[in-house]
């Protein structure tokens, strides 16, 4: 007969064994994941302790705070902190509200809807390199680009042969960077709160509408609630993917004039300084700084999840 | 009071509604247009000649012309976009099936059964994509170039799929949190096998959210420029790359752009256009349904 202890520690075996097995189709990815971006991260430490610059391979050694000095010192790397917040913010709100507008026109039904929901997300859907070349070349372009063109056009109907010709990408080059991502991203929030406005609860609307409530009421006090969960999923995934924006920055200025923001800055230390040190102690800031960001997104976000899980 | 008093009186104030209704529907048309013209822009340019893309003010009406269109496909060069292309294909199309291979068993531990402390895993999931990717861009370079995966296709599938995996295991997971728990549970009463159980009740739920999560890693990994740039070079160069490379110091070069962009945007035009839906699951992390 078995004693109590070898049963219960049969059992204890045996939920264990349970446990893997619940666990075992997780382990793939979770493993994968942890070795493609977790490790990179760990050596990135490693590295921002060394003096390392591959252009100078005979010195290389430990050194100590000597790179982390030189970041925070660095007066292009404090430029960057800032010109990755304003230009994440403008762009995410802009978009933000501009697909907001845009959502509310689409949610009502008009003579041709699908033809102007499928134009308006057609910027999405260009790649974003190519869009950066198209506001680049084509758009901005001082001497033959569109808006100059249309610039001088319109002069030239009321018979003035002399247009303004700004030269966009030099007198307002962050405004430029800005204006293409705001021009790919609103599509993104737009279809987020369309999805939004369409699941809101038709019936709460109607009666309100019975009670008399007006258009600005039923959309300060129904419609404005029920997006907010919207408004904050498409803000923060918008965010994710801005902060990160690598491709607009590096095409259209070439991060200069003040438009380098973090990504492109580490970039360059690594890839154009071969500073591989400096570039590493710079990344583990920004790592250190996403965090923490990031714990404040995922408190929103994981209010998103709990509403799941109740429902 | 009678129905058609009631009417009569009401028929102003319908007409007004209907009024301001025809003219929003109006200005949603305008924005709709104003969005999409530097994409109509973009192609009509690239069925322009160099000399009248470059042109101030533009010539819309110029004559059209495929010249754009020969020059991306190596007229004057001699230089093929069909490798760039293929390696855009094969990256983004491997590096989906492994996200879905990684990511759907991942996602049935996360909702169907999940294991303890479910939600943790998936804020590690989500915290990753977090993280800056160029932070992590430098260890990756010194590991590639020790083992001499350096321009290799292998290594950017790699990357892709570890960029998406994250997303993807939200979207799957957000979706078989739908699958009806009660069902699973009855089927394996009747005796029915593991097989059975996820053919005739996972996949109904799943497929919808495969398809979005197939769609949305598609599309990031094509879009991909800067792990392309740093990490590949002649031999796994990417269409991304490749179209950089057609801005050139010295003459015109609009129209060529503009071809290659068209055509390089094109893939992600169609799937995108042709899924519209799977698009908003896809991108709200599968929240929207």
């Amino acid at each position: 007969m078995p004693t109590p202890t070898a049963d219960t520690s049969r059992g204890l075996r045996a939920q264990r064994a349970k446990d893997w097995a619940r666990r075992a189709p997780l382990l793939p990815a979770l493993v994968f994941l942890i070795i493609v971006t977790q490790l990179p991260f760990v050596a990135t430490v490693v590295i921002s302790f060394t003096r390392w610059n591959a252009l100078a391979p005979g010195n290389r050694g430990f050194a100590a705070f000597d790179n982390y000095a030189a970041v925070f010192t660095d007066p292009a790397m404090r430029a960057s902190v800032g010109t990755t917040v304003l230009l994440t913010v403008t762009v995410v709100l802009v978009s933000l509200l501009l697909g907001l507008g845009l959502a509310l026109l689409l949610d009502r039904s008009f003579r041709g809807r699908g033809i102007v929901r499928t134009l308006l997300i057609t910027p999405f859907l260009v790649v974003p390199v190519a869009s950066a070349l198209l506001w680049k070349h084509a758009l901005y372009n001082a001497s033959y680009g569109f808006i100059n063109g249309c610039l001088s056009w319109i002069w030239g109907l009321f018979g003035s042969d002399n247009p303004p010709q700004p030269d966009w990408m030099t007198d307002s080059p962050l405004a430029a960077v800005e204006a293409s991502l705001i021009w790919q991203w609103t599509p993104f929030m737009m279809l987020i709160l369309l999805a939004g406005l369409q699941s809101r609860p038709a019936d709460a609307v109607e009666a309100a509408r019975m009670d008399g409530a007006t258009t600005f009421d039923v959309f300060r006090y129904l419609t404005l609630p029920h997006l907010r969960r919207y408004l904050e999923l498409a803000a923060l995934l918008g965010t994710v993917y801005v902060v990160q924006n690598f491709d607009a920055v590096f095409t259209i200025t070439s991060g200069g004039l003040g438009t380098a923001n973090l990504p492109y800055t580490i970039y360059q230390t690594f890839y154009q300084a071969h500073d591989y040190g400096r570039a590493s102690a710079q990344g583990v800031v920004v790592v250190l700084c996403s965090l923490l960001v990031a714990t404040f997104a995922l408190r929103a976000v994981s209010s998103l999840l709990r509403e799941e899980v109740t429902r | 009071m009678s129905s058609a008093s009631l009417s009569r009186s009401a028929s102003p104030a319908l007409r007004r509604r209907r009024r301001t209704g025809s003219l929003l529907g109006l200005l949603a048309w305008l924005c709709g247009i104003a969005f999409f013209l530097p994409v109509a822009w973009m192609v009509l340019t690239s069925f322009h000649s160099e000399q009248d893309a470059a042109t101030n003010p533009p010539s819309i009406a110029a004559p059209l012309t495929l010249h754009g269109y020969r020059e991306f496909f190596g007229a004057g060069t001699g230089i093929s976009p069909w490798p760039p292309l293929i390696n855009s294909l094969t990256a983004s199309v491997v590096s989906t099936l492994l996200v879905l291979l990684l990511a759907v068993p991942a996602a049935y531990a996360l909702s169907i059964r999940p294991v303890r402390k479910w939600s943790d895993v998936m804020f590690f999931f989500l915290s990753t994509k977090m993280l800056p990717l160029v932070a992590g861009l430098l260890p990756i370079y010194l590991v590639a170039q020790n083992t001499g995966m350096l321009d290799s296709i292998w290594l950017l599938i790699i990357l892709y799929t570890s960029m998406n995996l994250p997303i993807a295991v939200w979207m799957m997971r957000s979706f078989l949190a739908e699958v009806p728990v009660e069902m699973l549970e009855a089927a394996s009463i009747d005796g029915a096998g593991l097989g059975t159980t996820l053919l005739r009740i996972v996949a109904p739920v799943a497929m919808p959210g495969i398809a979005a999560t197939a769609l949305i890693s598609f599309i990031f990994s094509w879009n991909e420029l800067l792990f392309a740039r740093v990490l590949t070079g002649i031999v796994a160069g990417t269409s991304p790359v490749f179209l950089t490379g057609f801005v050139t110091s010295q003459g015109l070069f609009l129209a060529k752009v503009c071809a290659a962009a068209t055509v390089i945007s094109l893939p992600v035009l169609i799937a995108g256009f042709a899924a519209q839906d799977k698009l908003v699951q896809g991108l709200s992390l599968g929240a929207v349904k």
